[in-house]
């Protein structure tokens, strides 16, 4: 088991390295997931800047890819924004309890 | 050495002028209002080179203090009373992230009743937030502490913040002589402001303030503990530093006539100016009275009040402010508890007094050095109050 660092070895000041948050899975938490429409998307990037979770992909071209279920907490915020008409490229799906 | 006439007001912000910040974030409350005003009026007059946040509210002074520390700055900011309560969500993350922020406070009451005089309700109410905390007597002593501060909390073992105080309306609004130093001296005095690993840099990005759990808190805890203890040397060696330099040295604590004293009492801020007084009336009379001037209350220097205190017969602490705890206001605890290990112990007594900025006046001094032949040790008195 990996032994936890001592308070003399932490780095000073409450503070850790960047992105930390890529290894702690919470997408968990999510009662309502995003549904990304490849066919529907125009690649506007609203739901990439709105995410507070950073949680839209992009692929290697920076065209958007989907979601990644492992961080997004199912805001809706995605959805929100998404300008598409009349149905959206992106629709919320309850999640199976 | 410049000789000026000032309030305890002035006197913080003509330190502020001179220590020039790099970011100054407040709310206006009084009486420490005229701290961050008069400040405001130096950045407006281009004396100073200060960015200047005026906030809607303390929680977000404070907030932008933090940010303004992580980003690596010099920060200041002032503030009172129910000002430095609604700081109170953010005072102990800026302690954790471990942001050497100075903050002017000017002591006043809490509400409720609403009050704006001087008590130190306010500071006691902050006191176990992991900043350290100086008390002065009068204006001299809060200028010459607010630049010894920055020395203090910049320094490589304490990067804590501090919060200097002064008594509300007694020292903030009352005009007196004070002795400054040249700007230039307080330049090289202070040197440049330091950045620690821990501050933002968009080349080694880090995070701050994290979610931390059972795993790590309690290690995050720590240093802070460590840091508290450390301040104590580097509070004494900057005070003597300090004296060297410009002639008033600064310790953790004063004694007025105490080596020999029989009879003493404890106090903070402005009412020690009226005890010695008091105390040099009561010598002539060959009474031996004496007083312990507490300068720092946080980290709070328990081995050297005791070592001060252990020969004294009888004494009172005097708490401007009550904790309500049912055993006697929060400077008696931590002077009894100190006490707990002296080989002799001392008739120990409280007297809560002055709250809401009621007056003590010398002859309520001399009743409380009176009363001490006949008080029994873990009296508390709640001083002058009406039944
Ligand atoms: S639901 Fe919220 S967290 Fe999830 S992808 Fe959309 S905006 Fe991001
Ligand atoms: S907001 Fe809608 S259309 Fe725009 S990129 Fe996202 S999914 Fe595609």
């Amino acid at each position: 088991m990996k032994k936890n660092m001592g308070w003399k070895e932490l780095p000073h000041g409450d503070s850790s390295p960047a992105g930390t948050a890529n290894e702690f899975k919470t997408g968990d938490w999510r009662s309502e997931r995003p549904v990304w429409n490849k066919e529907k998307c125009i690649n506007c990037y609203f739901c990439w800047v709105y995410c507070p979770d950073a949680s839209i992909l992009l692929d290697k071209d920076n065209k958007v890819a989907g979601i990644d279920y492992d961080h997004c907490k199912g805001c809706g915020i995605c959805r929100a924004e998404c300008p598409v008409k009349p149905e959206k490229a992106i629709v919320m799906k309850q999640e199976r309890s | 050495m410049p000789v000026l006439a000032r309030t305890g007001n002035e006197a913080m912000a003509e330190a502020m002028r001179q220590i020039n910040p790099d970011v100054v974030a407040a709310y206006p409350i009084s009486p420490a209002t005229e701290v961050v005003m008069i400040f405001s009026k130096f950045v407006a007059d281009g004396l100073v080179d200060t960015e200047f946040v005026a906030v809607e509210s303390e929680h977000s002074a404070m907030s932008a203090c933090v940010g303004a520390a992580s980003a690596g700055c010099r920060v200041m900011t002032g503030t009172s009373s129910q000002g430095l309560q609604l700081m109170s969500e953010i005072l102990p993350i800026a302690s954790a992230l471990r942001q050497p922020i100075v903050l002017c406070e000017v002591n006043r009451a809490l509400s409720g009743p609403i009050n704006i005089h001087c008590d130190h309700s306010d500071t006691m109410a902050v006191r176990d937030f992991g900043w350290l905390q100086i008390f002065s007597e009068n204006a001299q002593e809060a200028y010459d502490s607010v630049l010894q501060m920055i020395k203090i909390v910049e320094d490589v073992k304490v990067r804590l913040p501090g919060m200097v105080t002064t008594d509300g309306f007694i020292i903030s609004h009352c005009m007196e002589k004070i002795e400054t130093l040249e700007d230039a001296e307080v330049k090289t005095y202070l040197g440049e402001h330091k950045k620690m690993n821990s501050t933002l840099d968009l080349t080694k990005p880090i995070t701050l303030g994290s979610l931390d759990l059972q795993d790590y808190y309690f290690e995050h805890r720590m240093p802070m503990a460590q840091a508290m203890i450390e301040a104590k040397e580097v509070i004494l060696k900057v005070g003597q530093e300090f004296g060297a330099k410009y002639g008033r040295p600064y310790g953790l604590l004063e004694k007025y006539k105490l080596d020999d004293a029989e009879v003493a009492i404890v106090a903070m801020g402005s009412t020690c100016g009226t005890a010695r007084v008091v105390i040099d009336e009561l010598r002539e009379k060959g009474i031996k009275a004496g007083m312990l001037k507490l300068r720092v209350f946080r980290p709070f220097p328990a081995a050297e009040v005791a070592e001060v205190l252990a020969g004294v017969k009888s004494i009172a602490v005097l708490d401007r402010s009550d904790s309500l705890s049912s055993q006697g206001g929060p400077l008696y605890t931590e002077v009894r508890s100190a006490l707990y290990d002296a080989k002799t112990k001392p008739v120990l007594s409280n007297y809560i007094y002055g709250l809401g900025g009621r007056e003590i006046n010398l002859e309520d001094l001399r009743q409380i050095f009176s009363e001490q032949k006949s008080n029994q040790s873990g009296k508390i008195v709640y001083f002058g109050v009406r039944e």
